[in-house]
């Protein structure tokens, strides 16, 4: 029976016959090259729109939150859009990072590092809503629980404080993820740079790691671990994200559905992103061989899975509001759809669950500049999605005689855009100084890397027979 | 700068992972207990051939996510009950299933903490330097060199012994490495 069957071997991870050395020196020459002439201007052009922001800031916190479109009845609008925006986006890094480690996804390795940097970055720029919409900033800290002259508490039964803490969690546990995952390449950096400065500080931020076993045993473990502690956490997220407006008795918000649907978009529009800045980044420092066609095809597939998930709670929305029998809550899905807000809702329509059908066809998951395009799509789609949601349900509620119109000024467009300067500030740094590929992990995934491939027949591998 | 040639350990290198676990289960046979093997990557198997026990770390973990999860609950209730009661729609002051995301957020915020610390603890790092580093070749085992070295802490290290020892199982490269 043996001799009739053939094992189908798996597509090589790593394309161009690369071997340990060729893949540090890859990776680890790109922060010890002369920068190139893009990142300036690219760089410059971040830091203009983030100073940008900082000024509109500045002035949100000088005026008062009237500065923004916001007025009776729409007192949420694009500040909770962009903030639920950037977190979404932040969660195809944790996914990437810890769920598809858990499921031994070995082509992982060569996105995590990058899709984790996205993410505490696009956190970062998801924090500053919350932050700046209190009106008052500076009584900021009576959100967390500080012992304070007046003996105030915070209200623990409010979703809005439970965000603060999973937002905050969320931040802490990405960035010691990442970092544990930075200390072995920080060492490979280490032993690279050849200036004195630059060895110290990547020497300094490695902590004296030496590769030993003692040392990975442990590495490993935690690594698991981590991965663990962050695969709940990531769900949990999004799901308290989405309780804002869940637990709230708004017309459109108060569903059950929101938790599964919540995170699915997030998933959606995260690695939508991870795509957009992985085939600009592979282009520009030449990683085609570790960023493969083929991972842009997996990551096509979870696009089109969570797209189609997303566009499944679309159509459950409405059959609720039917089935409900809730008089307001059919209204706001009915207006939704033909109501003023129906341009947007028709955008998010287009961009979230039409937009990804064409990845049902092989071509067209594999084709670069197809995915790119549908990459920005699908986060202008999710844009709206949530725009929908926070605007469509508190501009026309209960009441007729309080209907209002939200218009944003200014200040809410060059906010928004200013926060692209804060992601990709950060962005480019970590391009520039940081090894963007986990190197460690990517020999791991080489067939050289196991020991069995030495074994059998001298350096070939035992699959070919 | 002192003429003291106190020996740290003796390096070997070789050429490949399966070089290397085949190794390490030679001088673990040997009944070599201070020796380490140094990889760019971790290599499956090696823990069982170095004969390592299973790490500790998870019982480290453990312990904190146990305190985040006493210390939200502890938290939680008592601001809500003792410090600072507010009849909010008439809840009970002890409303749990409120305090469950928050409690979770700090069962996990704490684990993480628990795993960071508790994995630079077990590694006994953070160093500015080790003795290991003295030697010219270990900048290799972060890009693609495998390397094997028995310190001089272990009872049954002799220099000359252990440097013969070592080319027998295959060393491509001995450094005697000064502490």
């Amino acid at each position: 029976m043996s001799q009739n069957t053939a094992t189908v071997p798996d597509e090589q991870l790593v394309k161009g016959n690369h071997d340990f050395a060729s893949i540090t020196k890859l990776i680890s020459d790109i922060p010890q090259q002369k920068t190139p002439l893009w990142w300036y201007i690219a760089f410059g052009v971040s830091n203009i729109l983030l100073a940008v922001m900082l000024a509109m800031v500045v002035w949100l916190i000088w005026e008062g939150i009237g500065v923004w479109g916001l007025n009776h009845p729409v007192g949420w609008a694009w500040d909770i859009t962009n903030f639920v925006w950037w977190v979404g986006i932040g969660h195809a890094g944790t996914l990437i990072s810890a769920i598809l480690f858990l499921f031994r996804q070995g082509w992982r390795t060569a996105i995590n590092r990058f899709a984790e940097a996205m993410t505490i970055f696009a956190v970062m720029c998801a924090g500053l809503f919350p932050a700046i919409h209190v009106g008052r900033i500076w009584t900021i800290y009576w959100i967390f629980p500080l012992p304070n002259s007046m003996q105030l508490w915070p209200n623990f039964n409010s979703p809005l404080l439970w965000d603060v803490f999973a937002v905050f969690t969320y931040l802490t546990v990405s960035t010691l993820f990442w970092y544990v995952g930075l200390v072995p390449d920080l060492a490979t950096m280490r032993d690279k740079v050849k200036g004195k400065i630059s060895k110290m500080i990547y020497g300094a931020f490695a902590l004296g790691w030496t590769g030993g076993n003692r040392q990975w045993q442990h590495y490993e473990k935690a690594y698991m671990i981590l991965a663990g502690l962050a695969t709940p956490l990531v769900l949990s997220v999004h799901t308290i994200v989405s309780f804002d407006f869940a637990v709230s008795i708004i017309p459109g918000w108060h569903t059950t559905i929101f938790p599964p649907y919540f995170v699915a978009g997030a998933i959606f529009s995260g690695f939508a992103m991870v795509l957009t800045l992985m085939i600009i980044s592979r282009k520009l420092y030449g990683l085609e061989d570790i960023m493969t066609v083929d991972h842009i095809e997996k990551m096509n597939i979870i696009i089109l899975v969570t797209g189609m998930m997303v566009g499944f709670a679309y159509g459950m929305e409405f059959f609720i509001a039917w089935y409900g029998g809730f008089e307001y809550e059919k209204f706001i899905f009915v207006n939704r759809a033909l109501g003023p807000y129906a341009w947007a809702y028709w955008t998010m329509i287009t961009c979230n669950v039409v937009a990804p059908q064409f990845f049902w066809v092989k071509r067209f998951r594999r084709n670069i500049a197809l995915t790119f395009a549908l990459s920005i799509v699908i986060n202008i789609g999710m844009w709206f999605e949530r725009f929908v949601i926070v605007v469509s349900s508190l501009a026309t509620d209960y009441l007729p005689s309080s209907w209002g119109y939200f218009t944003p000024t200014y200040v809410d467009v060059l906010t928004y855009v200013g926060t692209f300067g804060l992601f990709f500030t950060f962005f480019l740094l970590f391009l520039r100084f940081l090894p963007m590929v986990a190197i460690a992990e990517v020999k791991m995934v080489l067939p050289q890397a196991n020991p069995a491939y030495y074994r059998s027949q001298n350096g070939h591998s035992s699959k070919s027979e | 700068m002192s003429i003291n040639h106190k020996t740290f350990g003796v390096l070997a290198e070789f050429a490949n992972p399966a070089d290397l676990m085949d190794a390490a289960a030679e001088v673990r046979d040997a009944g070599f207990k201070h020796f380490d093997t140094y990889s760019p990557f971790p290599i499956h198997g090696m823990d069982d051939a170095m004969g390592l026990k299973p790490s500790k770390l998870g019982w480290i973990v453990l312990g904190h996510g146990i305190l985040g999860l006493l210390g939200g609950i502890a938290l939680q209730s008592w601001a809500m009950s003792i410090a600072y009661p507010m009849h909010i729609s008439g809840k009970p002051f002890l409303n749990f299933p409120a305090f469950v995301p928050v409690g979770f957020a700090l069962v996990i915020l704490l684990a993480a903490f628990g795993t960071f610390m508790g994995l630079f603890f077990l590694c006994k790092l953070p160093r500015l330097h080790q003795p290991l580093f003295n030697s010219e070749r270990i900048v290799k085992a972060t890009d693609d060199g495998f390397f094997l070295c028995i310190e001089a802490a272990d009872p049954a290290f002799s220099e000359k012994k252990t440097v013969e020892f070592l080319k027998k199982i295959g060393a491509t490269e001995i450094e005697i490495i000064p502490e």
